[in-house]
């Protein structure tokens, strides 16, 4: 069954990247030097949407909070994003578009995934040396959210209800997705 | 470019796509899937890099520290490919294909070697477009495991959910790409 889902929610997602222009490496660059904003507006009403969806679906029982899935905080998310930003910035791909851009048939989408295959390989080569350092140190505990859902994961700011915080945000973001120059 | 939707419509999509992801099984992540193919290609090559080991938590272990992390999750996903988080990323790459093909924006002959602000910049040859590429490609998957996630899992899923991570990660990723993209391509 979740096979079967995995199917259905994995196009329906390559889809929506697809028509958003999120596989066109142009659009990213224009995102990333702040010239054409559109992808940064989609992505900011995308976001905003389905948090006030999801939290607000969770408090009516509609979705199991048992199925979110917080990532660790720790000095490498923001190392690692640092350094993903460059290949990023220049390359106009990340992992999910730069194998999506393969279907557009975009020839260098594949170099892309293949310097992203070895770039994996060297950091499962290269962990073992490095899983002790610094870079792994937690941040505020390690795997929090600043508005809790769960009774599995740590609110960030507690006193403020769980729903409320994140609803509050979700429609931050729409709003800033709304008055975001289209372009700049 | 025609095809293509704009960002409110697209927005609408993309958020659909989250909610529904977590709705039914679980947030959307790419980069670990990564990780895996590079581990099924090693497997072919090796009797030793993947084992089955009952004392681990997922039944498999490996003597390579980062597969066999967390009671040999990924070292079992390696063993095992069949599953949600693979199989997903696969079918997303068809479900870019039936966009392309179903009336999505469609690139150029030109578009398919270089984007047009790489071209504008650097001209048509696509040898150094396809060496820097690579080279992105390769700081891009590695900067995405060490912070444990890429645009999709930290970014979208993770700030959908209001995790920290998500956050931390969007600072690190934008702070050094606005740079990076401005200088590499300029701002015209």
């Amino acid at each position: 069954m979740t096979i079967f889902l995995a199917i259905i929610l994995g196009i329906f997602f390559g889809f929506a990247l697809q028509r958003v222009g999120a596989t066109n490496p142009a659009n990213i660059i224009n995102m990333l030097r702040l010239t054409d904003l559109h992808l940064m507006k989609a992505i900011f009403f995308a976001i905003g949407l389905s948090s006030t969806l999801l939290f607000v679906l969770m408090s009516i029982g509609v979705i199991d909070p048992g199925h979110l899935s917080v990532k660790s905080s720790y000095v490498g998310v923001i190392v690692g994003g640092a350094i993903m930003g460059v290949g990023f910035a220049v390359a106009g791909y990340c992992p999910g578009t730069g194998l999506t851009a393969l279907a557009d048939g975009r020839k260098d989408a594949l170099f892309f995934v293949c310097g992203g295959l070895l770039g994996a390989l060297i950091y499962t080569l290269v962990y073992g040396s490095i899983k002790n350092t610094w870079l792994f140190n937690n941040i505020a505990g390690g795997k929090v959210m600043l508005a809790t859902g769960s009774d599995t994961f740590q609110a960030l700011l507690p006193a403020i209800p769980g729903t409320l915080l994140a609803v509050g945000i979700g429609i931050a973001f729409m709003i800033i997705a709304w008055i975001l120059p289209k372009k700049v | 470019m025609d095809g293509q939707l704009n960002w409110f419509k697209g927005g609408l999509l993309l958020g659909a796509a989250f909610l529904l992801a977590v709705a039914f099984v679980n947030p959307i992540g790419v980069s670990t899937q990564f990780v895996i193919a590079d581990g099924i290609i090693w497997n072919l090559f090796s009797d030793t890099v993947i084992q089955k080991d009952t004392a681990n938590k997922s039944g498999y272990a490996s003597p390579n520290a980062y597969l066999n992390k967390s009671g040999g999750k990924y070292a079992k996903n390696v063993a095992k490919p069949l599953n949600y988080s693979f199989v997903f990323v696969i079918a997303m790459v068809i479900g870019a294909f039936l966009s392309a093909r179903l009336g999505g924006p469609h690139p150029t002959t030109q578009d398919r070697i270089a984007p047009e602000p790489w071209r504008t910049r650097f001209g048509q040859n696509p040898v150094p477009r396809y060496v820097t590429v690579f080279l992105a490609g390769v700081l891009v998957l590695f900067g995405a495991r060490l912070a444990g996630g890429c645009t999709s899992g930290h970014m979208m899923s993770g700030m959908m959910q209001t995790s920290l991570s998500g956050y931390l990660f969007a600072l690190g990723t934008f702070a050094a790409a606005v740079p990076i993209a401005v200088l590499v391509y300029k701002r015209i």
